[in-house]
C-alpha cells in the first residue's frame, strides 16, 4: 500500500491536524502540569522549575542554526533518548531544550554536549543575547535582499560570549528578516536586521506580457508608482509598464506579483538596523523597533559591517543601561539623540520618518538634549 | 551530484556558533543534493542575489496551503535543487516531540526530500526544505497514513496556530495554552487548509502578559493570559529576597554585579503603577492601580504568583508594517474565560464574530488589523458587541471630528431649511 497516482483519491486521509501533544510530553512535565510554584536559572542555559509537588524539572537549553539536518535533528534524539527519557522540545527562538527530572543528571548532559563540539552550546536563558529569529534568505526565497543563515552565523559568532552569560542589563533580543515582508518579524526587536533593496525594479519588457497580469502589478504597487506604458521589443510595440522611480520605496510588492520586475542588485542590497523594539508587556508597552542605521552593505561570506554594528550598540547598551532597562526603554530614557551619540552612528535624513503618518514621530517640544550634533548652534 | 567549490561558505564553518555549512556538508554525504544547495548558496554568495525563482502553485489534492512552491533558476548546473519545494507540517503544541516521532519524521524526509529542514518557521510549523513536486502526493500519504499528522497552513487562510509553553512548564500560565491551541486547531481544520479568507489570519496564545510566543506582535487573533483578582503574595520569601537570599528575576542577572537586591530599587520604584509600598518588611499591593506588567512577579518569582481568577485578554489585529507600517494587537476584550469544560465556547465566539465579519468586508490581501483601520475602532467594536471602554484606548481624540450617527442627535438630521429661514434672513 501507498499512494497510487492512478488512483489519488483512494484511502486519502486529510484534516488530521497535529498530534496531540500530551504524547509528547516528558513524564515529570506530564505529572506537574499547571502545579510549577516558580523557577531558578541555576547557571547559564540550565533551569529549573520546582513543582508543588516538589518535582524539579532541569532544563538544558542550547543554540541550534534553525536550518537544520535530519542527522544533527537524529544526533538530538540520540542525546534525549540517552539522558531524557526519549522526550526534547524546541523553544519560539529555535534553541532545543533538553529536559531531566534530577540534578544528578543535569552534569552528565551538559558533558554529553560539550563533547560534541560546537554543535550544542549551552545558554540563551535570562539577561542575554538568546538566538536569532530569522528567515529563509538566499537558502529559499525569491525575494530576498540579504541571506539570513549567514548572517546569523557571523553575529552569533561575534557576540558568543552573550548567549553563555547573563551580565546584560535585561535580555536582548536579535531578530533578522531578509526583506521588507518581515516573515521573521523583527519589527519588535531589541535589534533587528532587515534585507533592503534600494534599486527600483527593472521590467523585462520582453517577458512581462507572458507571465504578468499588467493591472494585478499595477495594483500591487502601495505608492501608486506603476503605471502602464508601451515598450519597444524587437520592432514591435507591446503593452508594458514603467516605474516612477521618485515614488518607489523598493519594497519589491510588484515582483512578487510579477517576475518580470526584478529589484535585487548585489550593489543596491543590503541591511538595515532597526532597535529598540520590543514584544513584552512587561513594566513598558510593547515597542516597535526604530531605525538607526539605513544601510550596510551585503558584504559575503561574514558582512562584517553588520557584526559590527550590531556588537557596538549591543556593547554601548550593556555599559549604560539600568538593570532590568531594555534596549528601548534605555533609548527613552536617555532620549534618542543621545542613543546615536553614545553609540556613535551618524543621523541622517534617512532616519527621519517621510512615510505615512511620519509626523507622529517629529519632535514638538522644546524639551531635547544638547549632543555633539547641535555644536553647530552651541559653540 | 557533485561536491563543489565552496569558499566563501567554508569561512562560515569556522566559529563557536554552530554551523549551518558544516551541517549541510555532513547531510550531503548521504544525501548528495545537499552539494547542490551548498553550490547555489555559494553562487548566491558570490554573486550577493539569490538563485531561486517564483514558487509557482504546488500542492496537494484538496488543500489550499502548506507547501511553498520554490524552484532554482540555475538547475542545469545544480540540478539537485531544480524544484525545492518547502512543507509545512502541522508542529504539536508548545513544540514538545518524542524522540520516536522526530526520527519518524526524519526518515520520512529522508525518503522524500533533501534531509534539510527549519526547526522551526516563524509562524511555528515544522518546516521540512527542499522536495520535488513529484514527491509531494506520496510524502503526504505516509505522512497521514504511518504518523498520522497533517500538513500547516500557507496562503489567505488561517495560518498555524501556535503557543506558548504554558502551564506545562511555567507557573505563570494563566490558562492552558496548549489545550486551546490543540482543541482550535482541530477545530478549525478546514480554515487552515482551504484558503477562504480576504488574507492570512493567525491566532498565537500566551499564558502571561510576557508574551514569549510574541501574539501581540505576530498575530491578528491574540490570547494574552491574565488575571483580574489579586497577585498572591508570600510575605516570607518576599523577606527572603529583601535578605538576598533568593536570587533576583529568577538569577537572570547573575552574570554581573549589580549589587545587593534593593526592593524599592528594583521592584517599588519599577512599578509603572506606583502601587506597591513596604510597610516595615510586609510588601502591599494596590491591586486595583496594578496593570499586570509582571515586572514585580518576573524579579520575585518566588514571592509572587498571578492572582486565582485566570482567563485572558483578547487583541486583535498585529501586522507586520508593509504596507502602512507595522501595528500591534488591539486590546478589544478584556476578560474572557479560557475554559476547557465549554470546550473554549467564549472564544470560538469571539473569533467567529470577527470572521464573519471580516469575511464580508475585508478587501483583498487586507489583514484583519488594516481592515479595523480603514473602518475604525468604534465600528469595529460595535460589530464585536462590545462597549466601547477607556481601556480601549491609551487617550481620548484631540481632534473633534465625531461622526455623529443620525439616531444619537435630537430630531435626526432632517430639517426644514424654510422653518430656519423664517428666524434667521439671509
Ligand atoms: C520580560 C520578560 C520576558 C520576555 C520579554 C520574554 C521573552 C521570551 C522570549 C523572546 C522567548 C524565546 C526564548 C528562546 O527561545 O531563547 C521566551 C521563551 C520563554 N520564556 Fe519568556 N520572556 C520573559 C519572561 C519570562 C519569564 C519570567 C518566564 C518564566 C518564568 C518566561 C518563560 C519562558 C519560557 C518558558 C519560554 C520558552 C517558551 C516557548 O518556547 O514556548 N519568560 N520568552
Ligand atoms: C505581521 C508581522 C509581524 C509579526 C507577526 C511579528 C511577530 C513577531 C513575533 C512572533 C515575535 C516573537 C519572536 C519569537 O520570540 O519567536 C516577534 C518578535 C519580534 N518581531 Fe515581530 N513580527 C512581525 C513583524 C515584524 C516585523 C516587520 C518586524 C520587524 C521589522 C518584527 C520584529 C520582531 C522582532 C524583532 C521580534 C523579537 C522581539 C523580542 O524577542 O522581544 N516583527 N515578532
Ligand atoms: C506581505 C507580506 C509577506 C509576503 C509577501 C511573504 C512572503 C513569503 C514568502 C515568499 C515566503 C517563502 C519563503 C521561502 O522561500 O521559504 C514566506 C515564508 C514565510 N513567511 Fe512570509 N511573507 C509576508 C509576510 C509574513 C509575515 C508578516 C510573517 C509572520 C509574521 C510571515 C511568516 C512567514 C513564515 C513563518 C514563513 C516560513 C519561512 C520561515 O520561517 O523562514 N510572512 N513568506
Ligand atoms: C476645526 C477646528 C478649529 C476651528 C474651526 C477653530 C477656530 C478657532 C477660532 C475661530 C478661533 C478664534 C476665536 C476668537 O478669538 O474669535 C480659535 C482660537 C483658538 N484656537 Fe481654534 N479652532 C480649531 C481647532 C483648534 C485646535 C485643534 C486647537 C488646539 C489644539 C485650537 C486652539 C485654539 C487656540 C489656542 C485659540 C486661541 C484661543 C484664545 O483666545 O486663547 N483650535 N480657533
Ligand atoms: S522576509 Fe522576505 S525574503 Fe525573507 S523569507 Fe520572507 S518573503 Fe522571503
Ligand atoms: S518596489 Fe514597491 S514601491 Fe517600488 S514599484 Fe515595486 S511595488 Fe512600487
Ligand atoms: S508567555 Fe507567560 S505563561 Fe507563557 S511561557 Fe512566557 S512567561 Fe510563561
Ligand atoms: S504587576 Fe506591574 S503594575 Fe502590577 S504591582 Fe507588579 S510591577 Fe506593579
Amino acid at each position: 500500500m501507498g499512494y497510487d497516482p492512478n488512483n489519488p483519491m483512494e484511502g486519502r486521509i486529510t484534516d488530521l491536524g497535529p498530534p496531540h501533544y500530551s504524547k509528547f510530553l516528558p513524564p515529570v512535565i506530564k505529572d506537574n502540569k499547571g502545579k510549577w510554584l516558580y523557577h531558578e536559572i541555576v547557571q547559564p542555559g540550565v533551569l529549573v522549575h520546582v513543582s508543588e509537588t516538589g518535582a524539579e524539572c532541569y532544563t538544558v537549553r542550547a543554540a541550534s542554526a534553525r536550518l537544520i539536518s535530519i542527522e544533527l535533528i537524529r544526533e538530538m534524539c540520540d542525546i534525549a533518548d540517552a539522558h531524557c527519557d526519549g522526550y526534547l522540545r524546541f523553544t519560539t527562538r529555535n534553541n532545543v531544550e533538553f529536559m531531566v527530572d534530577s540534578k544528578d543528571k543535569v552534569q552528565p548532559l551538559l558533558d554529553d554536549l560539550k563533547g560534541r563540539g560546537n554543535k550544542f552550546p549551552v545558554g540563551g536563558t535570562g539577561a542575554c543575547v538568546t538566538n536569532i529569529v530569522h528567515t529563509q534568505g538566499w537558502v529559499h526565497c525569491h525575494t530576498p535582499a540579504t541571506d539570513a543563515s549567514g548572517p546569523v552565523k557571523a553575529v552569533m559568532d561575534e557576540l558568543f560570549e552573550y548567549f553563555g552569560s547573563m551580565k546584560l542589563p535585561a535580555q536582548v533580543r536579535i531578530a533578522l528578516a531578509c526583506c521588507l515582508n518581515m516573515c521573521g518579524a523583527v519589527h519588535a526587536s531589541d535589534i533587528a536586521l532587515l534585507g533592503v533593496h534600494r534599486k527600483p525594479p527593472m521590467i523585462d519588457h520582453e517577458r512581462i506580457s507572458g507571465v504578468c497580469e499588467l493591472p494585478l502589478a499595477i495594483a500591487a504597487c502601495p505608492l501608486g508608482a506603476i503605471k502602464p506604458a508601451k515598450a519597444e521589443v524587437n520592432g514591435e510595440e507591446v503593452k508594458s509598464l514603467k516605474v516612477n522611480v521618485d515614488r518607489c520605496m523598493f519594497c519589491g510588492n510588484c515582483y512578487t506579483m510579477c517576475p518580470a520586475m526584478p529589484l535585487a542588485d548585489p550593489d543596491g542590497d543590503g541591511i538595515a538596523i532597526l532597535v529598540g523594539g520590543k514584544v513584552s508587556n512587561a513594566k513598558s508597552a510593547p515597542k516597535f523597533s526604530k531605525m538607526v542605521i539605513p544601510f550596510l552593505p551585503n558584504n559575503t561570506p561574514r558582512f562584517p559591517e553588520v557584526v559590527s554594528a550590531v556588537k557596538n550598540i549591543l556593547e554601548v547598551y550593556a555599559k549604560d543601561a539600568h538593570k532590568y532597562e531594555r534596549v528601548g526603554e534605555w533609548a527613552e530614557r536617555i532620549g534618542w539623540e543621545k542613543f546615536f551619540e553614545k553609540c556613535n552612528i551618524p543621523f541622517t535624513d534617512k532616519c527621519v520618518d517621510d512615510y505615512r503618518l511620519a509626523y507622529t514621530t517629529w519632535r514638538t517640544t522644546t524639551q531635547f538634549k544638547y549632543t555633539s550634533a547641535t555644536d553647530a548652534y552651541t559653540k | 551530484m557533485a561536491k563543489h567549490d565552496t569558499p566563501l561558505l567554508d569561512q562560515l564553518e569556522s566559529g563557536p556558533w554552530p554551523s549551518f555549512v558544516s551541517d549541510l556538508k555532513r547531510q550531503a554525504e548521504t544525501k548528495p543534493e545537499c552539494w547542490d544547495i551548498l553550490g547555489q548558496l555559494e553562487l548566491s554568495y558570490k554573486d550577493k542575489i539569490t538563485h531561486w525563482k517564483h514558487g509557482g502553485i504546488v500542492g496537494v489534492f484538496g488543500y489550499g496551503g502548506g507547501i511553498v512552491g520554490r524552484y532554482s533558476d540555475v538547475p542545469t548546473q545544480f540540478p539537485g535543487v531544480e524544484h525545492f519545494h518547502t512543507v509545512r507540517v502541522n508542529q504539536p503544541a508548545s513544540k514538545y516531540y518524542s524522540t520516536e516521532n522526530l526520527r519518524a519524521i526524519c526518515d520520512l524526509w529522508e525518503k522524500y526530500g533533501s534531509g534539510m529542514t527549519n526547526m522551526h518557521g516563524s509562524t511555528g510549523d515544522l518546516v521540512l526544505l527542499g522536495t520535488r513536486t513529484e514527491n509531494l502526493e506520496p510524502f503526504f500519504w505516509d505522512l497521514t497514513h504511518e504518523l498520522k499528522q497533517d500538513l500547516g497552513g500557507s496562503g489567505s487562510n488561517l495560518r498555524t496556530p501556535s503557543c506558548c509553553l504554558g502551564q506545562s512548564r511555567c507557573e505563570w500560565a494563566c490558562y492552558d495554552t496548549q489545550e486551546v491551541c490543540y482543541h482550535l486547531t482541530m477545530h478549525y481544520q478546514d480554515e487552515i487548509h482551504r484558503p477562504a479568507f480576504p488574507y492570512k489570519f493567525k491566532f498565537k496564545f500566551s499564558g502571561c502578559p510576557n508574551d514569549c510566543v510574541a501574539a501581540i506582535a505576530r498575530s491578528d487573533f491574540a490570547l494574552i493570559g491574565g488575571w483580574k483578582d489579586d497577585i498572591r503574595i508570600d510575605q516570607a520569601a518576599v523577606k527572603e529576597y529583601v535578605a538576598g537570599n533568593y536570587p533576583s528575576n529568577g538569577g537572570a542577572h547573575s552574570g554581573r554585579d549589580w549589587g545587593a537586591f534593593d526592593i524599592k530599587k528594583e521592584v517599588l520604584d519599577l512599578c509603572p503603577t506606583g502601587c506597591m509600598w513596604m510597610e516595615g518588611d510586609e510588601l502591599k499591593i494596590d491591586n486595583a492601580e496594578c496593570n499586570r506588567c509582571m515586572h514585580c512577579i518576573n524579579v520575585m518569582p518566588r514571592a509572587l504568583r498571578p492572582g486565582k481568577e485566570k482567563g485572558a485578554t483578547v487583541c486583535v489585529g498585529a501586522k507586520a508594517p508593509i504596507l502602512d507600517g507595522a501595528q500591534f494587537a488591539t486590546m478589544i476584550i478584556p476578560f474572557v474565560k479560557v475554559d476547557k469544560e465549554s470546550e473554549f465556547q467564549e472564544v470560538i465566539d469571539v473569533i467567529e464574530n470577527i470572521w464573519d465579519w471580516w469575511m464580508e468586508v475585508g478587501k483583498n490581501r487586507e489583514r484583519v488589523g488594516e481592515t479595523m483601520q480603514r473602518v475604525g475602532l468604534p465600528t469595529f467594536l460595535s460589530v464585536m458587541g462590545v462597549e466601547p471602554v477607556a481601556q480601549h484606548v491609551t487617550e481620548p481624540r484631540s481632534n473633534p471630528y465625531v461622526f455623529w450617527k443620525e439616531e444619537e442627535v435630537e430630531g435626526g438630521f432632517e430639517r426644514n431649511v424654510a422653518e430656519f429661514r423664517k428666524k434667521h434672513a439671509m
